[in-house]
């Protein structure tokens, strides 16, 4: 009997390892022999800890497992939630990245190959440089770390930069708030990371790979680890696949700076400094790592690169609309009742993706606000929840796409004290380099403080502070930290409001 | 309570200088070998030992200054060791939407402890974290390097300080 249990960090926070022991325990108080697959999560996160048993060749779903569940589970009499993949959550999607996660035990090569893994590494390894970076180019493929660059663009910028020496740094140092599928990916499929970064690393020509990972995600680290082992013993890395051509990798921990997803204050911790944002130009692409040129990609924009080399660029384009090609993988968090990563082709609407898919709220309450793209990222409250998923569609709406990371909020979000915290967190984050960010960050705190207050006159303060930040900060921390308070300021206007009348 | 009869053994050796000296070599030749360094150096000693820095600064070629700050740039990094249990809380929006502010509010008033304090009986620090990953299944929290999930004041510290 075969059965599956994810070993991702969010099914262990809900007490997947209570539940391999309770389900081994009864299985040998059976005397059943069964085989335990730990695999990365389907990412419906309200589900876990979900445990999936191969019933006539197909996986069938009960979850979210209790260990008591054990026993009704070997009797046949625990009510299940059918097969995982007719789960609409899970059908609805358009899984391209995230095809193998939650499929595969993430450290078995030959699973990951059966699955299709390493047929785009081969693939790009039969073509020449510059025709792999055509490729990229041409499935439209964006950074999708938050900025939205085109990877293609960036890729050849490196690749015909003269240097004897050249780098890909996959950036997996994902702070946003509400935010995870970097960790999911890492944690669930790590070697199409690596494929990933070593087609990249045959592109561009660069030898050697960076994974900079979070030091909060001790789950990610572990796993991301020894798939470097694996892939190294297998001959993925070092001479690729036998090609002759080299690349090898190592994953780096990050120290607990939220700054340090900023590439090029992430160039610096991973070169032994304070993570302090740098001035550009010059391009990472062109000075990046010790001041050679730098490939930085976020996880999933490179996780993404195996499947447009696998079933070709014109595959991958197909999906999505206007200039987001492709899929994204959008992670619903917070109050919400149906929680999870959803990854689909660009176009569905905001509110479709939140009331519809997602159902809400987990208390039952409405929806004030959803904050989309992290803790810079722009809230919009239920009157713009027609907005296309899309980085143009985001862009025009006042808000940023970001990491895709939607955090829901019900009617009793203090917007205030959210816009407050917008703040307080760009000050404890602040690399310290740009006055307006350093300084307008601690200010901004103090003016939202006399707002609460009642000082009707603070209110202009705030906007011209917010104005001096987002103009004048290097990079998007400063700069971004605007989006959030701006956004909760405009649309929720009464709760910035001077309560005199309440004083009267 | 007595509390020294309760508490778990304490696991981090006093700082050797030739510990240091070990550590350190691991990590010549790397490209940017301090971060590395650093976290294998508070691994092994629960924090960066102050004894640890002229040896630093001797291996990278870098001044104590140039240390003190990326020592000091980083909230990861300790001068001083940590309670025997080291409690984070999830402070991030998400975490928020479903009650993180009161979590963590009940927690760090059972323990009596603010932010970055550790109880007197040396038992727990409690830190902020800003973000585990865990958006849709909090608040969160983590113990002890393990994730918890959908984390209720009570069984968090029952956990740490039965």
């Amino acid at each position: 009997m075969k059965i599956y249990v994810p070993r991702d960090a969010a099914a262990k926070a809900l007490g997947a390892e209570d539940v391999v022991r309770a389900i081994m325990a009864e299985a040998g108080a059976r005397g059943l022999s069964v085989e335990i697959v730990r695999t990365g999560t389907r990412g419906m996160i309200w589900l876990e800890p979900l445990v999936e048993v191969e019933q006539g060749g197909v996986r069938h779903g009960y979850g979210p497992f209790a260990p008591t569940d054990a026993a009704a589970l070997f009797d046949g009499s625990l009510e299940g939630l059918g097969p995982v993949e007719e789960i609409p959550f899970f059908a609805r999607q358009d899984r391209l990245t995230f095809a193998r996660v939650g499929r595969i035990d993430p450290l078995d090569l030959a699973d990951y190959e059966a699955h299709g893994g390493l047929v785009g590494l081969r693939r790009a390894l039969g073509m020449d440089a510059a025709a792999v970076v055509e490729e990229v180019k041409d499935s439209g493929l964006r950074g999708r770390g938050g900025a939205g660059f085109p990877t293609g663009i960036k890729w050849e910028t490196v690749r015909t930069a003269p240097s004897p020496r050249k780098y890909i740094v996959c950036n997996a140092d994902e702070g946003d708030s509400g935010t995870f599928a970097d960790r999911m990916l890492m944690e669930g499929d790590p070697f199409t990371l690596i494929e990933g970064m070593a087609i990249a690393g045959i592109a561009v020509g660069a030898e050697q790979g960076y994974v900079y990972l979070r030091s909060e995600y001790p789950d990610a680290i572990e796993v991301m680890q020894r798939a470097v082992e694996i892939a190294r013993d297998a001959g993925v890395l070092g001479d690729v696949l036998g090609s002759g051509r080299t690349f090898d990798m190592e994953v780096r921990v990050g120290a607990g700076a939220y700054v340090c997803g900023e590439e090029t204050s992430l160039l610096n911790s991973l070169e032994g400094k304070r993570g302090v944002v740098r001035a550009k130009p010059p391009l990472p692409a062109l000075e990046g790592f010790l001041g050679r040129p730098t490939v930085v990609n976020n996880v999933i924009s490179l996780a993404t690169v195996p499947v447009i080399f696998e079933k070709g660029a014109a595959h991958y384009a197909a999906f999505g609309q206007g200039r987001s090609r492709g899929t994204m993988p959008f992670q619903i968090a917070g109050n919400v009742k149906h929680g999870g990563l959803f990854e689909t082709a660009f176009g569905m609407s905001l509110g479709q993706l939140v009331e519809d898919v997602c159902g809400g709220t987990a208390s039952g309450r409405p929806v004030k606000a959803v904050q989309v793209g992290g803790p810079l990222g722009a809230y919009f409250g239920t009157a713009k929840f027609d907005t296309a998923l899309g980085y143009e569609e985001f862009d025009g709406a006042g808000g940023l796409i970001g990491h895709a990371g939607v955090v829901i909020f019900d009617d009793t979000a203090d917007m205030l004290g959210l816009a407050r915290f917008a703040m307080e967190f760009c000050a404890i984050e602040s690399c310290g380099k740009c006055t307006p960010c350093r300084i307008g960050a601690v200010r901004g705190v103090e003016t939202l403080d006399r707002i609460r207050a009642g000082d009707g006159a603070a209110t202009e303060l705030l906007i011209d502070l917010c104005d001096t930040m987002k103009d004048g900060s290097l990079c998007a921390l400063g700069g971004f930290t605007p989006y959030p308070v701006m956004s909760a300021l405009r649309q929720f206007p009464e709760e910035f409001a001077p309560a005199r009348e309440a004083a009267e | 309570m007595p509390a020294s009869q309760t508490l778990p053994p304490d696991t981090h050796a006093d700082p050797d200088l030739g510990e240091v000296e070990a550590i350190l070599a691991l990590h010549s030749g790397r490209e940017g070998p301090l971060l590395p360094m650093l976290h294998d150096l508070q691994e092994a000693f629960g924090h960066v030992p102050a004894v640890a820095h002229a040896p630093i600064c001797a291996a990278l070629n870098i001044t104590r200054a140039e240390l003190h700050g990326v020592i000091s740039f980083y909230h990861d990094f300790r001068n001083a060791p940590t309670g025997r249990h080291v409690v984070k809380i999830c402070r991030s929006e998400a975490c928020q939407a479903v009650g993180a502010e009161a979590l963590s509010g009940r927690v760090l008033g059972m323990l009596g402890v603010g932010w970055g304090e550790t109880t007197p009986d040396g038992r727990v620090t409690v830190e902020p974290v800003y973000c585990l990953g865990l958006c849709a299944c909090g608040p969160a929290a983590m113990v002890d390097g393990a994730v918890r999930g959908r984390v209720r004041a009570e069984a968090l510290v029952a956990e740490v300080a039965p």
